[in-house]
């Protein structure tokens, strides 16, 4: 295999596992953007993705998985809104009980029902989301290069990597360009003065969780029924925290969202792909120090590049009307 | 409520409580000699580990009508309390298969001299318990050796859960068994992660998997629990092959799976059972190897296509060249090497 195919694999590779961080990336921005921290997206992910398997597993049809996955962490994002807006709690300590919540529960619940160590197993055919390919991508595969990039890298995934794909554009317009993202934004910044235009901080606040709930649940469905199939305890492995740091990485912009997931899942496929390979001069990598690398990358990244990243004004603090 | 029906049911609570006393004082007294199994965290109906000790638990039960007690554990803290109760409770021998039993075996087995206590994938050095380790390094051998008799490609894969010295005991049998075969074949040892996580993290797995057949592999073995599924899917999504292990994983994804590595644990808890009843209980280490079909490899329907009358010819005069002692798997855990690669 020549070099470029090789790079066009890991490119490939990358992307299948940029899309859960993106997903929970921008979920992310929706609810800090409004004013409301959330390190539960690990918890609702999990959530989600146990949803979906078990839906996915009983009625054999991918859709469904994909709602109930939806469902389910919304309904997870919705105790974490009740609990920090209306309730004006700590937000960090709800998210921190959200991730728990979703450990503890997927696992007793698939436990009882399914008896195979927390385990849902895989759904039956028509209950995972297959690669799609791409009108011509066989025809264009000899085509150098290009053919290449086309057949390999673009063709060949599934609906949620290209609807993952779409959201950043969509986030960018939703948070930018319409008044509901205008209005988002001031919550998350200066509420009071959204509150003195007549606009209700709360009710923004609770759809911004929602559309929250939304994504992480699209990202919880990738990995029971697209990416994997069936669920496994803790199956999510992290992913959410990368995700948030990301968001961080980026500061709270959706395109630069991007670039920072991309980055981060690129350094993941980097690593899975550089076990056991020889590198010119240095000869084999042990295992344990390419598994570092993306740790190492991070820190070196975050401690020198990026500046200062300053959330929103707002973001971690309930909003009281004063009277 | 009247009184008179109050006095009814408080007559009808001291019979159940005075019956309960009653079958207290008698499981007490006869001292039952009920064979046990507490099982492992995973719980009963694992599809692996746990749910092989059930299996040759029930098995033995049905071939020798004798009842047998079981116990699925919650949490790690019940370990020592689960233990100290089937041994008051008269059950012998106790069987947990798991290593993670270790510590609270070694605290609880001189407490109860009279009870016999087996361990499985453990080593616990006390005079009533019985150490059950399997050699894992020449089932892999035989997987391997299949895995160079199928590759076309004269390329394989493996990949590991948690990189620690039993997983490494598989890749180095694995790979001596492909080279065996076939001296030229390339072998790509992955791991999925260096924390406990790696047995749950099919999505790393499959990744590592997906890799190894992007660079010309055509088979790889996953050693990695729960995170295996991830390299049957894989297999099956790339229209490759993949190795189970520990129990028959072949009907997880038919036709993908070439085999898979089976450790006998029902074997080693039917054998205890069997040993405790005919007087023959032995403590101390039980090798389970090819020679007493502790360790092997699966054929059934799922993969019966897959395996060749030539390749289950080859592996079968290797299995004989293992056992005549013709052949030394090499392992990894005695010295922490794997020569030739």
């Amino acid at each position: 295999m020549d070099a470029f195919t090789s790079f066009i694999f890991m490119l490939d590779s990358a992307t299948r596992l940029t899309v859960p961080l993106l997903l929970a990336c921008l979920a992310g921005l929706y609810s800090e953007r409004s004013g409301i921290f959330d390190i539960g997206l690990e918890g609702k992910m999990l959530a989600g993705a146990f949803g979906a398997a078990c839906v996915a597993l009983i009625t054999g049809n991918m859709w469904l998985g994909l709602l109930a996955g939806i469902g389910v962490s919304i309904a997870m994002a919705l105790v974490h809104g009740v609990a920090s807006i209306t309730f004006r709690g700590n937000q960090i300590i709800s998210g921190v009980a959200i991730n728990f919540l979703a450990a503890g529960l997927s696992t007793f619940l698939g436990q009882n029902w399914f008896s195979q160590g927390g385990r849902v197993p895989s759904p039956p055919a028509g209950g995972r989301f297959d690669a799609i390919t791409l009108p011509f991508a066989d025809q264009l595969r000899e085509v150098p290069i290009l053919g290449t990039i086309y057949a390999e890298l673009i063709s060949g995934h599934n609906i949620l990597v290209y609807i993952a794909f779409a959201m950043v554009p969509i986030t960018w317009y939703v948070v930018f360009r319409t008044r509901f993202g205008l209005r988002l934004r001031a919550s998350g910044e200066n509420p009071k003065a959204v509150d003195t235009a007549g606009i209700n901080v709360n009710l923004m606040r609770y759809r911004a969780v929602i559309i929250t709930g939304v994504l992480t649940g699209i990202a919880g469905a990738y990995f029971s029924i697209a990416q994997s199939s069936g669920f496994i305890n803790n199956m999510t492995a992290g992913k959410g925290f990368i995700a948030l740091a990301a968001l961080i990485f980026a500061k709270w912009r959706p395109w630069q969202a991007l670039g920072a997931c991309f980055l981060f899942g690129f350094l993941d496929a980097l690593q899975i792909r550089m076990q056991g390979t020889e590198l010119p001069i240095i000869g084999e990598v042990p295992v344990q120090a390419i598994q570092a690398l993306p740790y190492i990358l991070t820190v070196i990244l975050l401690a020198g590049f990026i500046g200062k990243a300053v959330g929103p004004k707002a973001g971690g603090v309930p909003y009281v009307k004063e009277r | 409520m009247n009184s008179k029906n109050l006095t009814k049911q408080l007559a009808a609570k001291a019979g159940v409580l005075a019956g309960g006393v009653a079958v207290g004082a008698l499981l007490a007294g006869t001292a039952l000699a009920e064979p046990a199994v507490i099982y492992d965290l995973g719980g009963k109906f694992d599809k692996s580990f746990n749910e092989a000790a059930y299996n040759g638990a029930t098995q033995w039960s049905e071939e020798n009508g004798v009842e047998f007690l079981d116990l699925e554990l919650q949490n790690d803290a019940q370990r020592e309390q689960a233990l100290r109760q089937f041994a008051r409770r008269g059950a012998n021998p106790i069987v947990v298969p798991g290593f993670s039993w270790g510590a609270a075996l070694e605290t609880v087995a001189p407490e109860f001299p009279d009870t016999n206590f087996a361990i499985i994938d453990m080593v616990v050095d006390a005079p009533n318990v019985r150490s059950v380790i399997f050699d894992e390094h020449t089932g892999s051998f035989l997987v391997g050796a299949l895995a160079a008799l199928k590759s076309e490609t004269g390329q394989i894969g493996f990949v590991g859960g948690m990189d620690i010295p039993l997983i490494h005991k598989f890749f180095c049998g694995y790979a001596q068994g492909a080279q065996a075969v076939n001296p030229d074949i390339e072998v790509y040892e992955n791991y999925t992660g260096t924390t406990p996580a790696a047995w749950n993290d099919p999505v790393t797995a499959g990744e590592l998997a997906k890799a190894a057949y992007d660079r010309g592999a055509d088979v790889v073995f996953a050693a990695a629990g729960g995170s295996g599924l991830g390299v049957l899917q894989a297999a099956a999504d790339t229209g490759n092959f993949a190795i189970g292990v520990d129990s028959n994983q072949n009907y997880i994804q038919p036709g993908s799976v070439l085999t898979s590595m089976v450790k006998r644990v029902d074997v080693a808890v039917a054998d205890a059972f069997s040993d405790q009843m005919n007087g023959e209980w032995t403590s101390g280490l039980q090798i389970m190897g090819l020679g007493n079909d502790g360790v092997g490899y699966s054929l059934d329907e799922y993969n019966a296509d897959l395996v060749t009358e030539e390749m289950m010819a080859t592996v079968a005069d290797l299995n004989a060249k293992i056992q005549s002692g013709e052949i030394v798997v090499h392992d990894y855990t005695t010295d922490s090497t794997c020569p030739g690669f």
